[in-house]
């Protein structure tokens, strides 16, 4: 029992990191933009907040600069998808690879301050962490950034579906057309989505440098997460109250993969994944396998409706064009 | 400014002087003058290209204009978006809908606004809509989501953006186009109990009955010009307005010669197909259609018709059933299979599937030719053949572009479908498939296109006419076929206009027969 809670507790830590990344990609994608390069702005936020938590020994200081840093980038993308009106799909891999190459070159060097760097803190809410299971699960030694991430959930989800702000957000990605002919700028919220989306994907990042595993790992700190959230994005339809089930789950089962490798038996039986290491290897590979169905599902034509895809996603909007 | 108004005078919410718009190539509007009176319907009349839209987008602020003056409430304003024109009380229904299709209709109407500023409070919101609503005679339900609900929802939707706004004047470019009869009589009644109550509207449609029906006065476009400004409508007939847009005397019902039917062309044999959503739309369709022959298919919109016509010609995958045509089985063939045995089609949707709305007007007319000598030579397009083959077609239908290289999207709805015509026609079909060919035509464009229709009929071509249209349904069908819900529910040949009426609601020609004999 002990282990399966174990194994839950810390799933929702990891889960934590894909939920922000999920819901900043949520923002952005119900505005219409298309931006695949969540990975590399996590590396970003990851190498950022280290970097800057090592210089002034502030993690949330660092925690807000990685905000801002990947936010930053993030608006290179919305420059080429938004006023260029180049296809987001290159646009979002080139991004990747700039956020990459940038968070590789500045982070030499960071590796080494393993333990030295402070970190979020982690606490037990007494009073929650009373709950029989899921005040284990949930409120015992956690990540500050966890119960920000509870907080945050439901936020997420009023926010889009039951504010002004965000009716503007879901017809900017629908039909941007409607939009600008009452008066809502377009660019401007398309602009501010990417950007939030890039925060969030910066926060992902740091979230994981500074609390969930601390350290800087170059490629290995965020070891394809991004793409796991932009997955994650389509499984969730669009939705932070799904992409919040999603996201824990997920990290619910990258915990198991590498959990499952320890005992030498497993229910009784001996544990294949104790004696063959390479099964690891094959179990690690299938959240990414699960990525690339849920993107090929997702990116069906005959699916979109169904699924709730925001009409406009992925497309430039050229106002005054005939024939919509 | 004309300040000698007394209050009990008519006044002029609008007025227009000497507006001019120039597009690439084009002067869509030279010198235009129009005013408009509180609490008229005043009507804007012209052929396909005359300029009507541009006018009245100048007026709601979506076209700045190159010159001229736009005069509101004795104001001169300058709109530079929809947005200043809505605040001077001037809104907009376009042909399209500008509709976010995944929200509900209270959060299409308070889109763009500032109020409420954070939180919605749908519910306060959706009684307050509802009310105004009510206030018009507007039936629709605030809380359901624009998807769900009909074309004239829809319209209403738009029209209730409008008045929340507090808009004074509604442009309502051809509303009547998509709407069914029923849904046009609740239109009328929503715009006569606007005009009660101190609102003004310009109503621009190609159907003269309407026009008569609806509107106080009239002004008609020609060219991009004024022909006649203002006349009141009870000083004119149809016969006038017709002549007055086209510059000559319009036949309202082409005369018809005697063919004999031929061989049968197309057979559809139980047909069975799924609509976009995976929902049954066809149940058992059969149907024939001879050689020299046009059969109608009536019925109100989205009781399969469209479906109907895309498995025809293999662009639908079909589920059950058989469609013949010469006597070869083309069920589930290749687009292109249909194509070689004749089989074309002119689609309702022109910019979707009719077009390709940024290629040029000659790739659009030489894509069935692209392939056969002499445009098409080897793997090359030769391209001086292909703008000769363009330029015949341009002046045999008449096509206004200034030149076959403008790409298709800049051309005016019935420019557009005399493309598709142009195409389809000159391909020399065995069998054609026509849906709404005339919708958004003028009168002059219509007679053209009915009698090249008929001219094909006359060629020995199998017409089969998909249209929600009544009476032109019936003038050019030899026999009409009704559907509903994706079954034929019977076919008359007398053109019994009361049979088939009931049958579009639904009622089989047998029961309907059962009944006159009880
Ligand atoms: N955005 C545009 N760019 C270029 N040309 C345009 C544009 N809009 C309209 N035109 C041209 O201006 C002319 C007038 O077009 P307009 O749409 O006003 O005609 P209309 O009277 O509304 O015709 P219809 O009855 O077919 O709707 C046409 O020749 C059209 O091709
Ligand atoms: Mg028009």
């Amino acid at each position: 029992m002990d282990f399966v809670l174990v194994i839950l507790a810390s799933g929702v830590a990891t889960g934590t990191v894909l939920l922000y990344a999920t819901v900043g990609e949520i923002f952005s994608e119900r505005s219409g933009v298309l931006n695949l390069g969540v990975e590399g702005m996590m590396l970003v936020g990851a190498m950022t907040a280290y970097k800057v938590t090592a210089a002034t020994s502030d993690p949330w200081l660092g925690l807000l600069a990685a905000m801002l840093a990947a936010g930053a980038v993030s608006q290179v993308h919305a420059f080429i998808a938004i006023t260029l009106q180049a296809d987001q799909v290159v646009s979002g891999l080139a991004l990747n690879f700039l956020a990459t190459g940038l968070s590789l070159v500045l982070g030499e060097g960071l590796t080494s301050l393993r333990d030295v760097v402070p970190t979020l803190p982690s606490f037990t809410i007494s009073l929650l962490s009373q709950i029989p299971w899921l005040g284990r699960i949930l409120f015992t030694k956690q990540s500050v950034m966890v119960y920000v991430g509870y907080i945050f959930i439901p936020l997420a989800w009023y926010y889009i579906n039951r504010t002004r702000p965000g009716m503007h957000l879901r017809s900017v990605g629908e039909y941007p057309a409607a939009a600008d002919s009452l008066g809502i700028s377009v660019f401007s919220l398309r602009y501010f989505y990417v950007f939030v989306g890039g925060m969030m994907a910066g926060l992902a990042g740091a979230t994981i440098s500074l609390s969930i595993s601390p350290g800087w790992f170059a490629a290995l700190t965020t070891a394809g997460q991004g793409w796991i959230a932009v997955g994650l994005v389509i499984f969730a339809q669009w939705n932070p109250a799904r992409a919040a089930v999603g996201a824990y789950t997920f990290g619910a089962l990258r915990r198991l993969v590498l959990d499952i490798q320890g005992p030498t038996t497993l229910l009784g039986f001996a544990n294949p994944f104790f004696y063959n290491p390479y099964y690891g290897f094959f179990l690690k590979m299938l959240p990414y396998a699960f990525t690339v169905v849920v993107l090929v599902i997702g990116s069906r034509e005959a699916n979109r409706k169904r699924i709730g895809t925001p009409a406009a996603l992925g497309l430039p909007y050229i106002r005054g064009q005939r024939g919509l | 400014m004309d300040q000698t108004n007394k209050p009990n005078e008519i006044t002029n919410v609008v007025r227009m002087q000497g507006i001019v718009k120039r597009f690439p190539g084009v002067l869509a509007n030279n010198q235009v003058d129009f005013e408009l009176r509180r609490g008229e319907v005043h009507a804007l009349l012209g052929e396909n290209g005359a300029g009507k839209s541009t006018l009245m987008n100048v007026l709601a602020g979506l076209y700045r204009p190159d010159g001229g003056t736009v005069i509101v409430n004795d104001k001169v304003v300058n709109f530079s978006s929809p947005r200043d024109a809505i605040n001077a009380g001037i809104g907009m229904v376009h042909q399209h809908f500008m509709l976010v299709p995944s929200q509900s209709v209270t959060e299409n109407v308070l889109l763009g606004l500032d109020e409420p500023r954070f939180r919605m409070h749908l519910p306060r919101y959706n009684r307050k809509i509802a009310e105004i609503a009510g206030q018009y005679g507007l039936h629709v339900d605030p809380a359901a989501k624009i998807w769900q609900l009909s074309v004239g929802e829809q319209q209403r939707v738009e029209i209730l953006k409008m008045l929340y706004r507090g808009a004074d004047v509604l442009i309502m470019d051809e509303p009547t186009a998509v709407l069914a009869p029923s849904e046009i009589e609740e239109l009328f009644k929503t715009l006569r109990s606007m005009t009660a109550q101190g609102k003004s509207i310009v109503f621009i449609s190609h159907k003269l009955h309407e026009v008569m029906e609806i509107s106080d006065r009239v002004t008609v476009l020609q060219k991009g010009v004024v022909t006649s400004a203002c006349l009141p409508i009870s000083s004119v007939t149809r016969a006038d307005l017709a002549r007055l847009m086209v510059g000559r005397e319009v036949v309202f019902r082409v005369e018809k010669k005697h063919v004999e039917p031929g061989e049968v062309v197309l057979s559809v044999k139980d047909l069975q197909a799924d609509n976009d959503k995976g929902l049954p739309a066809l149940r058992g369709v059969s149907l024939d259609v001879r050689e020299g022959e046009v059969v109608g298919l009536a019925g109100v919109a989205g009781n399969g018709q469209s479906e109907l016509a895309e498995t025809l010609v293999g662009l639908r995958p079909v589920l059950g059933g058989k469609v013949i045509v010469n006597q070869k089985d083309v069920t589930n063939k290749p687009v292109k299979f249909g194509i070689r045995q004749g089989v074309s089609l002119i689609p309702a949707d022109r910019t979707q599937v009719g077009t390709a709305p940024n290629l040029s007007v000659t790739d659009n007319v030489i894509m069935k030719k692209y392939d056969q000598a002499p445009i098409g030579q080897g793997w090359m397009v030769n391209a001086l053949e292909a703008n000769k083959y363009a330029a015949e077609l341009k002046e045999a239908y008449d096509i206004m572009v200034p030149t076959v290289d403008t790409s298709v999207r800049l051309l005016s709805g019935g420019n557009l479908q005399k493309v598709i015509l142009a195409r389809e026609i000159s391909s020399e079909p065995k069998l054609m498939i026509a849906v709404q060919p005339t919708r958004g035509l003028d009168v002059g464009a219509i007679e053209g296109v009915q009698r090249l229709l008929l001219a094909q009929r006359a060629d020995g071509a199998a017409i089969l006419l998909i249209s929600e249209e009544l009476e032109e349904l019936l003038s050019l069908s030899d026999r009409v076929y009704v559907i509903y819900e994706g079954g034929i529910m019977g076919e008359v040949a007398d053109g019994d206009i009361e049979k088939i009426g009931q049958m579009m609601t639904g009622t089989r020609l047998e029961q309907i027969e059962m009944q006159g004999e009880a």
